[in-house]
């Protein structure tokens, strides 16, 4: 045990994910000999993350204003709307320059066993968005887990009375991987979204 | 480090560190097992959607200090997809693992019946042949059954008295008798009885025939019943999706899809 300060610092940095007790111990020894000045500005994107981060109010990403850098982009498509389970999971389809159109973050999968219905996602705020944008196609972008197969399975059911195209990212081999290390669920995915080649 | 092999369904799973996971098990010689799968939620994982729940899977795993882990997989009855493609098999389908988890308590305990009982009614929910609501009724009803809380819808479950009787008690265990009918117990409809009886024997055609306002009365008893033995609630049951006219239809493609793990 350190005494007060050293101690509480060490609990606090014990708290993140990832970081055990030795670890803890390394970072708080690290920031103790480190410049003040660097000290100082971590401490300020601190209090500002705290303080100004909160959600955009249209599509439930993180953002530092009302509504978020791609929601307020007038270049964005506004005909197709990707749905995601997670802000990382905007930034993972952003890093991929393909996709052009706008987001809804659900925040979560549909997980009866957690106790995480359609009610505790913002489903509803889905509906309300489709209902007044003039949206044509959906692209259900959650996980290709259990959970994200399930939520997308009952937004499909959900939305496509709405008249909307609704289509689901492709499941298949991962680029530069080997055919014979494929597991049989995603070695079958592959098989049934196989595409004709146009030579 | 000592190397077992196991059947066993998936039950449920939960995020661990980077890209691992903690994966709960019902296996047929050990009972429930918690383990970790070292590397699933990377898109490049072998293991990936062997370990993911509804999976009846072969796996080894070898024993560590606290958790096991999870070295390979075989899939024997790959469900997932056609339950978690069918928005009512899955919230059925979770119920009937949470509730398989709730009932196998101690870890290394076996429980051989409840896992047959578990995979079969998995693979009769994937397979579409039954409504799925009735589906997780059943499996529901035989769980308590198999672990030891078998109730009792003709004979009285007090005295023994033959039935059929009319009054219900959730807390005495089934019928019961005039005689011993304590308070608060229920008169559901006769239908309702008959509808409980043959989920529990396993009598498809008579449950199949039944009405929907009488699966409604059954589950919300069966619901209670669970409830009561468990001593707390199921989470998923609230969530359970029931009665949107979905009857038997017939079986799409095959579930049952073998293959193996690279050593």
């Amino acid at each position: 045990m350190y005494e007060g300060v050293v101690q509480d610092l060490i609990d606090e940095l014990g708290r993140l994910p990832g970081v055990g007790p030795k670890s803890a111990q390394r970072i708080a020894f690290h920031l103790l000999q480190a410049d003040p000045t660097d000290i100082r500005r971590l401490v300020e994107v601190l209090v500002e993350v705290t303080e100004k981060v909160r959600f955009c109010s249209l599509c439930g990403n993180v953002s530092a204003q009302e509504l978020c850098r791609i929601c307020s982009d007038a270049r964005r498509d506004p005909s197709v709307l990707c749905v995601v389970e997670e802000p990382k999971d905007v930034v993972a389809i952003e890093k991929t320059r393909e996709f052009r159109g706008r987001y809804h973050v659900l925040g979560g999968a549909i997980s009866p066993i957690e106790g995480i219905g359609p009610d505790d996602l913002r489903v509803k705020e889905l509906v309300t968005r489709l209902a007044s944008d003039d949206v044509t196609e959906i692209i259900l972008a959650t996980d290709p887990n259990l959970e994200g197969e399930a939520t997308a399975t009952y937004l499909a059911r959900l939305l496509k009375p709405m008249g909307l195209r609704v289509t689901r990212l492709a499941s298949g081999l991962p680029v530069g991987g080997d055919l014979e290390y494929a597991d049989e669920l995603t070695l079958g995915r592959a098989f049934e979204g196989r595409r004709l080649l146009d030579v | 480090m000592s190397l077992y092999r196991d059947e066993a369904v998936v039950l449920r799973t939960q995020k661990l560190g980077e890209a691992d996971r903690i994966v709960t098990l019902l296996t047929r010689e050990r009972g429930k097992v918690r383990a970790v799968a070292k590397g699933v939620r990377k898109t490049r994982s072998r293991l990936g959607s062997r370990v993911e729940p509804f999976m009846l899977i072969d796996i080894q795993l070898y024993e560590g200090r606290s958790l096991d882990v999870v070295t390979q997989v075989e899939t024997i009855g790959a469900f997932g997809l056609q339950i978690a493609g069918d928005y009512g098999r899955y919230t059925a389908g979770t119920a009937m693992l949470e509730t398989a988890d709730r009932l196998a308590n101690a870890e290394g305990d076996p429980s051989l019946q409840l896992f047959l009982l578990l995979a079969g009614g998995l693979r009769v929910l994937a397979e579409g042949s039954h409504d799925p609501g009735l589906v997780l009724d059943a499996f529901l009803l035989r769980a308590l059954a198999v672990s030891g809380w078998a109730p009792s819808f003709t004979d009285c479950a007090r005295c023994g008295a033959a039935g059929p009787h009319l009054a219900l008690s959730v807390a005495s265990g089934g019928s019961v008798c005039p005689l011993c009918r304590p308070a608060g117990s229920v008169a559901p409809h006769r239908d309702t009885l008959d509808l409980l009886a043959a989920l529990l024997t396993g009598d498809w055609p008579a449950a199949d025939g039944s009405e929907e306002r009488r699966r409604r009365e059954a589950s919300g008893i069966i619901a209670a019943y669970v409830q009561w033995h468990l001593e707390r609630q199921v989470r998923s049951l609230r969530l359970v999706e029931r009665g949107r006219g979905e009857g038997p239809r017939p079986a799409g493609r095959p579930c049952a899809v073998n293959g193996t793990t690279p050593g």
